[in-house]
């Protein structure tokens, strides 16, 4: 219960750096989860992340499994009101100013700008959650079978989670 | 759009719809089938335009669209409507995850399981990420400025805050609006030289 505070403040923060998406925050979040506050392990952290990446809605809600595990179900709630509330109340905002913006010529700018630096933030954070999750050839081979058939058919994300699970458990046991 | 026809119990709904099925992410496309296609609540062109919005912010597409489209079709209500519509279901599922987690996660089961899954994971991610970027990389800069961020977080180890803004600030700068440059001009200047 102690560190509820501590929950709120770190996810609050954690929020305003998903620009483009939740992969840009995530070396940062392995900073302050793993390292400064200790609440997870690596190991903890990336296989939350991943179950994330099956669920529905958002895929960063899995947020509240991770409050969920450093405080129970205050710390789920916690979690993700300071990780959705902050940022949805300035899209709110600017979603209602946007138009009058239309005419601002550095409008056109900040979004063109912004979308090569969020793609490398991305990058640089599947980089950071790769180290953690690629860490032998059977691990390497699922990760590459998973990108290969999702760049060529249109299955859904959530099967192609549940087969890494299925090898998994045939071959990393 | 016909306000007043939109009730705010029928947008909770449809993003609780979405909310609760789109297993696997890839939101986006859930709300363009259900906000263009079947309820015409939106055109294509307003939707493009709220996407550009929820790019260019914090927050992820899936609760950043669903504010905009709420407040777009009805008001600030809807707006909270959708985005707890979009959220709760998620919400759940992840918070038993994480009890779950808690008591089974160590088996060695599960832990060989979820490292397929993380694995999977990695492979979903760089696919969804070498599409966007195929898209959005138009010349040199942009490529650069993507090279500069992996470099600065993976190999420099400087924190997201720090490369976010400086390399925000460098990228907008380098896609500054081009002042208005008038042929006229142009030639009028050319022609005094003559």
């Amino acid at each position: 219960m102690d560190q509820i505070p501590a929950v709120a403040r770190v996810f609050a923060y954690l929020s305003l750096l998903t620009i483009g998406g939740g992969m840009a925050a995530y070396p940062e979040m392995r900073t302050l989860v793993v390292d400064v506050h200790h609440w997870l392990t690596e190991a903890q952290l990336v296989h939350i992340y991943s179950i994330g990446q099956a669920a529905p809605g958002p895929n960063m809600m899995m947020v509240a499994a991770m409050g969920e595990r450093i405080s129970g179900l205050a710390g789920a709630v916690v979690a993700a009101l300071a990780f959705f509330v902050p940022t949805g109340l300035l899209t709110f905002a600017v979603g209602r100013v946007w138009n009058r913006l239309a005419n601002w010529p550095w409008r056109a700018s900040i979004q063109n700008g912004l979308a090569p630096v969020a793609i490398g933030l991305a990058v640089a954070g599947l980089v950071t959650f790769g180290r953690g999750s690629i860490t032998g050839w059977v691990t390497g081979a699922i990760g590459l079978a998973v990108f290969v058939v999702t760049m060529r058919t249109k299955i859904n994300p959530a099967l192609l989670i549940l087969s890494g699970a299925v090898v998994g458990v045939v071959a990393l046991r | 759009m016909n306000r007043q026809k939109i009730s705010v119990w029928d947008v909770f709904m449809t993003f609780l719809v979405i909310g609760a099925t789109s297993f696997g992410g890839g939101v986006v496309a859930y709300l363009r089938n259900a906000l263009v296609t079947k309820k015409k609540w939106l055109d294509d062109k307003s939707f493009l335009e709220l996407m550009s919005i929820s790019n260019t912010l914090p927050g992820l597409n899936a609760t950043n669209m669903s504010i905009l489209a709420g407040d777009r079709v009805a008001g600030t209500t809807g707006s909270i409507a959708a985005m707890l519509g979009m959220c709760v279901p998620g919400f759940i599922f992840m918070t038993v995850a994480g009890v779950l987690y808690g008591a089974h996660g160590d088996r060695p089961l599960v832990t060989a399981a979820l490292r397929g899954v993380a694995a999977a994971a990695v492979g979903l991610i760089a696919a969804t990420w070498y599409q966007i970027g195929k898209k959005t990389v138009k010349g040199f800069y942009d490529a650069l400025f993507i090279v500069l961020a992996v470099l600065g977080i993976n190999h420099f180890k400087l924190s997201v805050p720090t490369v976010l803004l400086a390399l925000g600030a460098l990228s907008i700068f380098a896609h500054r609006p081009v002042t208005e440059h008038k042929p006229e001009e142009d030639s009028a200047w050319i022609r005094s030289l003559q």
